[in-house]
């Protein structure tokens, strides 16, 4: 049996076996209860708050409007933007601009999407592949999207297949590096147990690295899907006959500040809809990632 | 002699850093384990302990040496060789079922037959009753039993667990020691444990295996004869008491060596 074993003593200075001297008194501190950092609010809160500040923006809008501060020629009021929306849906066939719209978003996104989320996740697998498209597509995020309407009215004309591509090009490097990067950041250690359990490369991929990333690929091209909705405006804004943009550049010819407003605020309403519908769809499909 | 279950031969491995400094995590290690060994491996943190596993597993590869398994030289990591692992792997995604199953999945077994092992093992464990929580909804001991379920499912060859029950709280540590105890107890499956905690160490082995401190190998190994089934009451007997302040020795020799690099 071996002698036990102790830490060699040393010799500690005077001023370390000194106890050092007191502390000025702790405060007692009030926490101000409605401002508690990443303090939760209860939902009916939170819905109303956020209700309240629609108000506020329309009230701001209605007083600098109606008092004529801000002339009419820049800015309508918020009736006559309403009764301009009117207008546009019984004489001018605004649900069909809406509808050519939403058309050419989900075209351009749709398309995209099938082939750069698997281009995507097989970046983020295989550093192969990655290293060989990850340069070119890094360069290609860079393009400006709206840079490409002259160009893509030359090769694909005036017709649907410029705006679907102008969408395209916008959000299809965007959507393959986002995901490759998300795949690449798979846990290594649930892909470690997967092997232990006699896994292939090719299930890992399957059945570790894709369901893990899913949440986070569906979450990001719901963000995608909001970027879409600007480039389709860009791409409606020449050469185009139809849609919201077209709409848009329209009114502006004619000084018609009521319907470019409400054409703007129906941009956002549909975006606010799709968000809404997208996380509820991944709630949906997610719901294990839900669990903290 | 019998022929060893599992065999460990020159098993050295040496990490080269960024900038091409060497470290040596292991020494070239020796070691047989016989068929229906419970193996502790005890050692300080940081002494290679884990890699030691990790190679066995297939997950990282030597510098130089080879281990075999049932006359096969590992080259990678397989099915035939179950591990567990300290951080909670159990897939996210899939409930607790369906964890289970995923080796089975993979082997294409039918999917009554998964659904009898993976009965019989949540059964085995003590889940019965959370086969279709999501592991996130469960608390970490109660995902490590789906992870030795999981494991023990799939019937490897050899289990090998890392640090299993280091993330878990004392209580619920002893009480999974007692579970695994009793698993290996009625099956006798070859386990091969990593751990720095020495009662655990001495509880569940009847060999406990202790390393070096940085750069690792195996110093010496402790036969621990204490008869089956052995119950928590144990550790508080004076032969447990008298192994424990022997290990206790020379694993303290080796973490002061370790503190000074």
């Amino acid at each position: 049996m071996q002698s036990p074993v102790t830490h060699a003593p040393q010799e500690p200075s005077e001023s370390v076996q000194r106890e050092p001297g007191p502390l000025p008194a702790s405060k007692k501190v009030w926490h101000n209860p409605m401002m508690v950092p990443l303090r939760s609010v209860p939902s009916r809160q939170r819905w109303f708050l956020g209700f309240c500040f629609f108000v506020v923006f329309f009230v701001a809008w209605a007083l600098v409007t109606f008092t004529g501060v801000v002339s009419p020629t820049f800015l309508a009021n918020p009736a006559s933007m309403l009764e301009e929306g009117w207008l546009l849906f019984t004489q001018f066939d605004f649900a069909n601009d809406i509808g050519m719209t939403v058309m050419r978003v989900l075209g351009g996104f749709v398309l995209a999407s099938i082939i750069a989320v698997p281009l995507g996740i097989v970046m983020g697998s295989y550093k192969l592949i990655e290293a060989f498209f990850e340069p070119f597509v890094s360069f290609c995020r860079y393009l400006p999207a709206s840079a490409f309407v002259p160009l893509l009215i030359l090769w694909a004309g005036i017709g649907e297949m410029q705006k679907i591509l102008v969408i395209f090009i916008g959000s299809f490097f965007q959507i393959t590096l986002m995901v490759a990067v998300t795949v690449g950041a798979a846990r290594r250690d649930l892909v470690e147990a997967a092997y232990t359990l006699g896994a292939t490369n090719r299930s890992v991929v399957r059945r570790v690295i894709i369901p893990g990333a899913a949440p986070e690929i569906a979450e990001l091209l719901r963000l995608v899907l909001g970027w879409a909705w600007t480039y389709v405006i860009v791409a409606e804004l020449i050469g185009s006959s139809s849609g919201i943009g077209h709409m848009i550049v329209d009114s502006q010819a004619m000084l018609n500040t009521g319907q470019m407003i409400f054409g703007i605020i129906v941009i956002g309403c549909i975006g606010l809809l799709s968000d809404f519908l997208f996380k509820a769809a991944n709630r949906r499909l997610f719901v294990w990632s839900a669990f903290k | 002699m019998n022929k060893p279950k599992l065999s460990v031969r020159q098993v050295e491995r040496i990490f080269t850093g960024p900038k091409g400094e060497k470290t040596q995590a292991l020494l070239p290690v020796d070691y047989q384990v016989n068929e229906n060994d419970f193996i502790t491996i005890l050692g300080p943190s940081g002494c290679g302990k884990s890699t030691l596993l990790r190679i066995v597993a297939g997950l990282d590869q030597p510098t130089r040496g080879e281990v075999w398994l049932d006359g096969e030289r590992v080259e990678g990591p397989g099915a035939d060789r179950g591990m567990v692992f300290q951080s909670y792997t159990l897939f996210p995604w899939l409930s607790v079922q369906q964890n289970i199953c995923f080796g089975l999945e993979e082997r294409g077994v039918s999917k009554a037959a998964q659904k009898e092992r993976s009965d019989y093992f949540i059964n085995k464990v003590g889940l019965r009753g959370f086969e279709h929580h999501f592991p996130r909804q469960l608390s970490g001991g109660m995902q490590q039993r789906t992870a030795i379920a999981r494991a023990l499912a799939n019937d490897p060859k050899i289990l090998l667990m890392d640090e299993p029950f280091g993330a878990l709280d004392n209580q619920t540590r002893v009480m999974m020691q007692e579970l695994l105890l009793s698993i290996w107890e009625s099956s006798r499956k070859t386990v091969l444990f990593v751990t720095h905690d020495i009662d655990e160490a001495i509880f569940m082995a009847n060999k406990v295996a202790i390393f070096s401190a940085r750069p690792g190998r195996i110093k010496t190994e402790v036969a621990v004869d204490f008869p089956h089934p052995r119950e928590y009451r144990l550790k508080t007997s004076p032969e447990f008491m008298a192994l424990k302040a022997r290990v206790t020795e020379e694993i303290r020799v080796e973490t002061l060596q370790a503190q000074e690099h």
